[in-house]
């Protein structure tokens, strides 16, 4: 369980992030969290593993206050939250298996993993991650050769090598296609309701958010403005949140079912 | 009224500046060119109808004198002597260069990439050829002068290029790594390195085409290579010893660059 | 998946190139190491040893011998000065030739990019040494030298500029029924000029530094004396030299490249 408590987050230049954030996320829900671009989503999402760091407040997760962490013990929280970007973050000239193996990196000793002499469990892992999202076949290719859609593929691979307890994805689909969109959220989906790991997912559109959502958690300037099950939301809500009506380019369009 | 538009009346506000600047630029040449036509001895002795036969006397005659010929394989050992200088010097300073294009570099060095930046600079302004002399001074006369003003004077420019190419690195997947829970050593080698490596090969070939010219040069002070015996047969006039090294030099300048670019084509 | 086969991160093939290439790369530079008498440690040795070498024979150097530095070193600025200024001069007309979108005329385009290739493999120091043969000793001959040497690289770098222009004033003015020379001098020529400037003053920083060695084959200029005192073992001259030269160097450097600067 992830508890925020009275978690506020104020950058050097004197922009505040998150304001006074209060909220508890059980384990195996896929929570989806939307809002407006500046909204805060992404330092929320961020605020987790700590690539941001809250100023103030409290962030439990298993009981434990995450923010006193030493860096040594913060490396191994980290190591078990896997991390999905919206350009994919992949070392473009390095193969598919390698970037995949890179989730292996914290559980790995240094030396080990600078002579590249991964367990042949962690490969085997890594295969099967890459199998789980359908493109094992491409395991020696050169990321940079991949499609887009293939590329996230490849990340959520990274991210599921990790054997992580949650998974955080920044805007995993903003650069995507609507057929490819849908079905990087499919995945995301069954490998949550298959792993029980708990998705926490950023997305700008409403449609995808509805659909794939356990929960819906809507921020505006920093602050909690809405959250509720997914069933109870409804287009009118996504304008409370929005503070505007919605527009053509909130919605990715349903492809998938057509 | 009737709307008139008068060629004359419209200025151009610049145009007096432009004609100082003009005015100025042309005084300073002219003074350059004084200078440079008074004080320069330009005169020649020869005629220029005498460069017909200096030019068979370089390029067509010593491909029939036997004499020459048995010279061959010496000329080839001296310029494998300058291609292995240039060689060990590029690999060395390529090397050298790595630690130091990274403490130059801004997103890596930081507040110290000003030290990396000043130690690039510094070796860059200094002619190679003074570097030359001071070692060959230092050490003797020989390859291992050469090896060392080649060396030193690589990490200039392949520092400030590496540092460059690590300047524009994808930091966000630094980021990812860190998320994941690697140490910093872990990040350095999946994250960093297989980014620049390509280039850095890329850019030490391409200084390795211009180090092997150098070195030919270098030979001259008394660095090692082809220099030295080039410089024995043109003092004493021998046009048909210096046309064939300058045939075996052009041939191995032109060979080693086709090799390096044919490289470089495929590494990036 | 066979679970009993050891499965590789690195395909077999690759892993092989890839101990190859660093195989035949360590092993040259052996070769070369040993040729050379410089291990790795020796050119280590190498670095204190100049150092020592500045501080005990260069150091003080001979004040007073500036009377002979100056007037050297003039002369291997006018060099680099009227090289670099007929250099200029022709490079411009012969760029246009090797220019792809101008000189569509492919029998004349392919012999001036081979001639201009085949210039640019000759070092420097290799035309003074022809240079000094043909016109005899003396600063004429660094001229000549320096003129073919900068030639070749002024050519590339402005006949890729040249290449790289907009088309669109070029075919403007050809459909305004202009001719080449024309569609250069109003299309062409006005692009370019800030780069063909820069580029120049570019080829002037490269022919200062080539030509303080020009002396050392007897084509005029600093190295002439550097040569003497060399031979002479008079190291608070050579020091003297090595000084002047540096803050010459240093100064015409620092004024092209501002300038270069605010031309690009």
């Amino acid at each position: 369980m992830i508890e925020f408590r009275n978690v506020s987050l104020t950058y050097p230049n004197g922009h505040q992030g998150l304001k006074n954030i209060n909220l508890s996320i059980n384990d195996g829900e896929f929570v989806v969290i939307v809002g407006l671009s500046g909204a805060g989503k992404s330092t929320l999402i961020r605020s987790i593993n700590q690539m941001v760091k809250p100023t103030a407040g409290e962030l439990l997760i298993g009981g434990e206050n995450t923010l006193k962490y030493s860096d040594r013990k913060l490396r191994q929280f980290r190591r078990n939250i896997g991390m999905i970007f919206q350009n994919y973050n992949l070392v473009k000239r390095s193969s598919v298996l390698r970037n995949v193996l890179a989730g292996r990196l914290g559980h790995t000793g240094t030396l080990r993993s600078i002579l590249s002499l991964f367990s042949q469990a962690d490969v085997r892992l890594a295969l099967e991650s890459l199998e789980r999202v359908g493109i094992a076949d491409k395991a020696y290719q050169r990321a940079d050769q991949l499609s887009g859609g293939q590329q996230q593929r490849v990340s959520i691979a990274r991210a599921l090598t990790q054997q992580p307890k949650l998974i955080l994805a920044d805007e995993p689909v903003a650069s995507l296609d609507p057929p490819t969109s849908h079905a990087v959220m499919k995945d995301l989906k069954r490998i949550n309701q298959e792993d029980n790991i708990t998705m926490i997912v950023n997305l700008h559109a409403i449609d995808l958010s509805m659909q794939y959502a356990d929960r819906i958690i809507g921020l505006r300037n920093g602050e909690v403005v809405f959250d509720g099950p997914a069933a109870s939301v409804s287009e009118k809500t996504f304008e409370d949140i929005y503070g505007r009506p919605i527009k053509e380019d909130d919605l990715v369009g349903d492809v998938s079912n057509g | 009224m009737k709307p008139s538009l008068d060629i004359r009346t419209i200025k151009n506000p610049k145009r007096m500046k432009y004609w100082w600047t003009f005015v100025g630029i042309t005084i300073f040449m002219t003074l350059l060119y004084y200078v440079a036509f008074t004080q320069t001895n330009l005169s020649t002795r020869n005629s220029i109808w005498d460069a017909g036969p200096l030019l068979k006397r370089f390029f067509w005659d010593p491909f029939f004198m036997p004499e020459i010929h048995d010279k061959i394989p010496t000329y080839i050992h001296a310029m494998l002597e300058t291609v292995a200088i240039a060689y060990a010097g590029t690999l060395i300073g390529a090397v050298l260069a790595i630690p130091v294009g990274f403490l130059a570099a801004a997103n890596i060095g930081g507040h110290f990439s000003f030290i990396g930046k000043g130690i690039l600079n510094a070796v860059r302004a200094f002619p190679e050829i003074l570097f030359a002399i001071i070692f060959v001074a230092s050490v003797g006369m020989g390859p291992y002068a050469g090896v060392l003003a080649i060396g030193i004077n690589s990490i200039g420019m392949l520092g400030k290029l590496y540092a460059e190419v690590i300047e524009s690195i994808d930091m966000e997947i630094i980021h990812t790594l860190k998320a994941t829970g690697a140490s910093k050593i872990q990040i350095w080698v999946f994250g960093v390195i297989p980014q620049v490596i390509p280039e850095f090969c890329s850019y030490a070939l391409y200084r390795y085409e211009i180090d092997v010219r150098s070195s030919t040069v270098l030979g001259i002070v008394g660095a090692g290579g082809v220099g030295a015996p080039l410089i024995l047969a043109a003092n004493s006039r021998k046009w048909e010893e210096v046309g064939m090294m300058l045939v075996v030099i052009i041939l191995t300048v032109t060979i080693i660059d086709l090799i390096s670019t044919n490289i470089r084509k495929r590494i990036v | 998946m066979d679970k009993q086969k050891r499965i590789p991160i690195i395909p077999l093939k690759q892993k092989l190139f890839t101990v190859g290439v660093l195989v035949v790369v360590l092993s040259l530079y052996a070769a070369a190491s040993i040729f050379t008498g410089s291990s790795p440690a020796r050119f280590m040795n190498g670095i204190p040893e100049m150092f020592n070498f500045i501080i005990n024979d260069l150091i003080p150097p001979n004040w007073s011998y500036y009377e002979r530095v100056f007037p050297a070193l003039l002369e291997t600025w006018n060099i680099a000065l009227l090289s670099t200024s007929l250099a200029v001069v022709f490079s411009l007309p012969i760029s246009f030739l090797a220019a792809g979108n101008i000189n569509k005329k492919l029998w004349l385009y392919h012999p001036v990019r081979f001639a201009l290739n085949v210039l640019r493999t000759i070092p420097d120091m290799i035309l003074a040494v022809m240079f000094v043969a043909i016109v005899g000793l003396g600063a004429l001959a660094g001229v000549y030298a320096l003129f073919f040497f900068s030639l070749g690289i002024l050519i590339k770098l402005i006949s890729e500029t040249v290449e790289a222009i907009d088309p669109g004033p070029l075919e403007a003015i050809r459909a305004t029924g202009g001719n080449i020379l024309q569609i250069i001098w109003f299309g062409a020529l006005p692009q370019i000029l800030p780069q063909y400037v820069s580029y120049s003053l570019y080829v002037l920083e490269i022919n200062v530094r080539a030509s303080l060695v020009l002396g050392f084959v007897g084509a005029g200029g600093i190295g002439l004396i550097l040569k003497q005192q060399m031979s002479l073992f008079n190291y608070g001259n050579i020091a003297m030299i090595i000084f002047i030269t540096f803050i010459g160097v240093t100064i015409i450097d620092t004024l092209s490249t501002s300038l270069r600067k605010r031309l690009v």
